[in-house]
């Protein structure tokens, strides 16, 4: 008797452990991980756009040395969009997000009056390294609003399921320290990365 | 696709779920809006810009291409953008046909969009270090464009494609270690174990403590999971991983993540 309780008990246990991952409670730590992987991606694409920046720089200067409030002005915008970085516990915070965001968008409006400037030079327009890196900086803007967007998609299922049902029963229980992340605030560039034109 | 970046307002905590819901269903909407033309085959026309001998000249080697490499590279001709930049309509047309192999997001596509007057090379995830921005772009610049100002859709189609294949297959060892690279190939950890490791101790102590606990287990919960148990069949579900056969052209589950370069005439 005592045998065959034992062993419904186990077989209880095993069911109830089914039961539960159907509901759903594996959805919080998945969608989790994965909008955390989304914004490494993000990181990856604003950290190679930062890393474009030197060679650009060195390449217009060779044409265009009289321009130099523009080129000290992407220099000091990378240098404190390299500072402002976020990990992926820091996602949570608005105001973390925000500071990054802003120091990105002063690399990108500092970036794009560098590329207007160099219009006025035909022999840097011509060069063949110039060219090679400008339309390198327009894949990399392409790749960022993509990996932003898959973001905040991501951060959109994390969110939703911590407000829905059932994943709001787990949010309120055994994930009580599980914040909902900050999506991008659509900033005033934000829909239409800066164009880089040819 | 404008309703994906508004950000949430910021509402009474009460509201939230249903302003949450309310915004997946709208994103799902606008999803939905947007059509794309079917996958047919390698050369999807949809703006009837292709001359059939060009059509006959190219999809012999795009699938040679992909017997060799694995590689599936499509080209694409659309009637209208639909009012969206040919970057972001490029990544989702491409995500849509999920092209190059789903382990190697080795796919590409070539978009031409003859009414805005705009091409673009969409490079998967996979191929991005091997067809980069740079080698798009010149190829566009110096294979495509200058045709198509011309008006000669075919040729410059014909060539582009030649140029890609080139790019591709010239040097095969560096693209083949590339996938393996990427980050979002890797599964997250499932947290399903220590999971039933504190399910089970929270069971066993609530077993131990409660008696109304235990007599609801013993007497109803298991006698109804055994009674209906027994005439289960214990078959598991088993998740076919394989494409379809049948001739016809699909893509392979790949992705893109925005490489490429695009270009107007």
């Amino acid at each position: 008797m005592k045998m065959l309780l034992r062993i419904r008990t186990i077989a209880a246990v095993a069911l109830l452990g089914l039961m539960v991952s159907a509901c759903g409670y594996n959805n919080i730590p998945t969608y989790e991980e994965q909008a955390k992987a989304k914004w490494a991606d993000v990181q990856n694409n604003y950290q190679r756009r930062t890393d474009l920046i030197p060679n650009l720089v060195a390449t217009v200067q060779g044409y265009a040395k009289q321009e130099r409030d523009v080129l000290t002005a992407v220099i000091e915008a990378r240098a404190k969009a390299t500072q402002t970085k976020i990990d992926a516990s820091q996602l949570t915070d608005p105001e973390k997000l925000k500071q990054f965001q802003d120091a990105q968008n002063q690399l990108s409006g500092a970036l794009g009056r560098l590329i207007a400037v160099s219009e006025n030079y035909p022999d840097l327009k011509s060069n063949q390294n110039f060219l090679a890196l400008q339309s390198q900086l327009e894949g990399t803007e392409n790749r960022i609003s993509v990996a932003r967007r898959d973001y905040i998609e991501a951060v959109r299922a994390y969110n939703t399921e911590l407000k829905t049902f059932p994943g709001l029963l787990w949010a309120s229980t055994f994930f009580r320290n599980n914040k909902p992340m900050v999506e991008f605030a659509a900033g005033e560039n934000a829909q239409t990365p800066p164009q880089v034109k040819f | 696709m404008t309703a994906r970046w508004t950000a949430l307002p910021v509402v009474s905590s009460r509201s939230r779920p249903v302003i949450a819901l309310l915004v997946l269903l709208s994103a799902v909407v606008a999803a939905l809006a947007q059509t794309f033309p079917p996958l047919t085959g390698r050369i999807v026309d949809q703006a009837g810009i292709i001359p059939a001998e060009t059509r006959e000249a190219i999809e012999p080697k795009l699938i040679r291409l992909e017997a060799e490499s694995g590689i599936q590279l499509v080209v694409a001709t659309v009637t209208s953008l639909q009012g969206q930049e040919i970057e972001p309509y490029a990544n989702e047309l491409f995500r849509s046909w999920r092209l190059g192999e789903k382990a190697k997001n080795n796919g590409i596509l070539l978009l031409v969009a003859p009414n805005e007057k705009r091409v673009r090379i969409e490079v998967g995830y996979g191929l991005e270090g091997t067809l980069t921005d740079a080698l798009s772009k010149v190829i566009i610049t110096n294979a495509i464009t200058p045709r198509f100002k011309v008006g000669d859709f075919g040729e410059g189609i014909s060539r582009g494609i030649d140029d890609i294949i080139t790019v591709l297959t010239t040097d095969a060892s560096e693209w083949q270690e590339r996938p393996s690279l990427r980050l979002d190939s890797q599964q997250t950890d499932d947290p399903l174990n220590w999971f039933i490791v504190a399910l089970l101790i929270a069971f066993v102590t609530l077993f131990i403590v409660s008696p109304g606990f235990r007599w609801f287990v013993l007497n109803v919960a298991l006698n109804a999971g055994v009674h209906s148990g027994g005439s289960r069949s214990s078959g598991g579900f088993s998740r076919g991983g394989g494409s379809s056969g049948g001739g016809g052209f699909s893509g392979g589950g790949g992705s893109s993540g925005g490489g490429g370069a695009s270009g107007s005439w």
